[in-house]
């Protein structure tokens, strides 16, 4: 499905990724996560391949939290999966610690959502690729995830692969943009929106 | 509490404890049921004996109790041994393609013999006995649950949550005991739940057809292969109490299956 794609993520980077639905979008992110090998080519990350054991310096942050989530496993055993994230950054993502003896069944999407994202942020992460992380979320609580998430990724210099159908939401976010189609990778078109913002500027500074 | 529910609980009580009953029974039998009586042979079942007593004179009730109870056990253990046999085969085709395609072929293979044809071969080569039936029943009816269990694994490996511990870092061991093995014990569950009943029928069959228990162990299938003489001169009662009470001792280990299924299923 994809073919002679290449593209380089910085540290502390975020770069948008649309294309019509079936494009492959999802299919990069998990090759660039490693859940994936491909069958021609290589992940680079900081010069070295991608590790197959151990933490990998990429995490792949899901759609549905729903199947990212072991449903016989109590939400404080989901979350400390790799690491235990500090009380600021449980409060950074809302997340409370009355959640902990629950089942994930028993929380909302969004409520999920954020402590998959938290999940995935243990020392040693370089980089996430996030699909479609926020796409049936209400705005307040995509506010707060992308918030969370903005404050970790500065504070680590974290490389951030952004993959959305919305327009508005990747130039919001991201200094860069690209656009999948036919399996290549391309500049986005512009429907009239504005220009990203510079490399290295925060939307939050704009 | 609904009916439905009301029912299902009094009838999971009274099969727990029919159970319960006669393995305790059993226990306090001592050699009753090998005690001969020979002034009162091939006697109707009355109140000294309540089933009856077979042509030498041994009391049919203690000889029934006694055989649901080696049922038990055996059914027991050949469905332990069957489902690890299954957990294990299923465990074994996830380590690569050519291991998966070696076990697909045992499975294949195995389900395309007849398995009573199986069953006989395997306890006969053993020379019969109770550890020959239970082998038998055991290497003879893992196919279908493995069969489950690999395609449940099969699905398991591609979820996003096992991708995602392992890309966390997790090791291979880790995921198996902590995302594989919970997920699939369900399963596991209600297949030797399944196959308890077969393997108890079976080993009254392979004891009937003579590579099972020996004959001077009261089983089952020996009590109703010895009523087979009888049964034109309408001694009825060697027959019915030792069928009947098989076939008890099926529907009420049916019954706790399925109600410890549905409250594993709940959570």
């Amino acid at each position: 499905m994809l073919d002679d794609v290449s593209l380089t993520l910085d540290a502390g980077e975020w770069l948008g990724l649309d294309g019509v639905s079936g494009a492959g979008k999802s299919t990069l992110g998990h090759l660039l996560a490693g859940h994936l090998t491909p069958q021609a080519g290589t992940v680079t990350v900081d010069g070295a391949p991608l590790p197959r054991r151990g933490l990998r310096p990429v995490q792949w942050l899901p759609q549905s939290p729903e199947l990212a989530v072991n449903p016989r496993w109590r939400v404080k055993q989901i979350l400390e999966e790799a690491w235990t994230p500090p009380d600021a950054l449980r409060d950074a993502f809302g997340i409370e610690p009355a959640w902990m003896n629950r089942f994930p069944q028993a929380l909302s999407g969004g409520e999920l959502q954020r402590v998959c994202v938290l999940r995935a942020l243990a020392p040693g992460v370089r980089y996430l690729v996030a699909d479609e992380i926020s796409s049936m979320l209400d705005p307040l609580t995509q506010l707060a995830l992308w918030q969370g998430l903005r404050r970790v990724a500065d504070e680590r210099q974290l490389g951030v692969l952004v993959i959305s159908h919305d327009a508005a939401l990747l130039n919001r976010l991201c200094s860069r943009r690209l656009t999948l189609s036919d399996g290549r990778l391309r500049p986005p078109k512009r429907y009239g929106a504005p220009p990203a913002t510079a490399p290295g500027q925060s939307p939050a500074s704009r | 509490m609904s009916q439905p529910r009301l029912s299902a609980l009094l009838s999971t009580a009274l099969a727990g404890l029919l159970l319960a009953s006669a393995l305790i029974a059993a226990a306090g039998l001592g050699d009753t049921p090998r005690q001969m009586h020979f002034d009162a042979r091939l006697t109707p079942p009355n109140l000294d004996f309540w089933f009856g007593t077979d042509a030498l004179g041994r009391d049919v009730a203690a000889r029934t109790l006694a055989g649901l109870t080696l049922s038990f056990w055996v059914g027991s253990l050949a469905a332990l041994f069957g489902t690890l046999i299954a957990l294990g085969m299923a465990l074994t085709a996830m380590l690569g393609p050519r291991w998966d395609a070696l076990v697909s072929l045992v499975i294949d293979t195995l389900l395309s013999v007849p398995h009573l044809l199986l069953l006989l071969m395997i306890a006969f080569a053993l020379g019969g006995g109770t550890h020959a039936v239970i082998i038998a029943v055991a290497l003879s009816h893992w196919p279908s649950l493995a069969r489950v269990l690999r395609a449940e694994l099969l699905h398991l490996r591609q979820a996003p949550y096992v991708q995602i511990s392992q890309a966390l870092g997790k090791s291979r061991g880790f995921i198996v005991r902590h995302h594989w093995i919970p997920q699939v014990l369900p399963h596991c569950l209600v297949g030797a739940l399944l196959l308890f009943p077969h393997a108890v029928l079976h080993e009254a069959a392979l004891s009937f057809l003579g590579v099972g228990l020996s004959a001077e162990q009261p089983a089952i299938g020996v009590l109703l292969g010895e009523s087979m003489r009888h049964v034109s001169g309408g001694d009825w009662w060697l027959g019915v109490f030792p069928g009947a009470g098989l076939l008890l001792m099926v529907l009420c280990i049916q019954r706790l299956g399925e109600t410890l299924r549905r409250a594993w299923a709940a959570r």
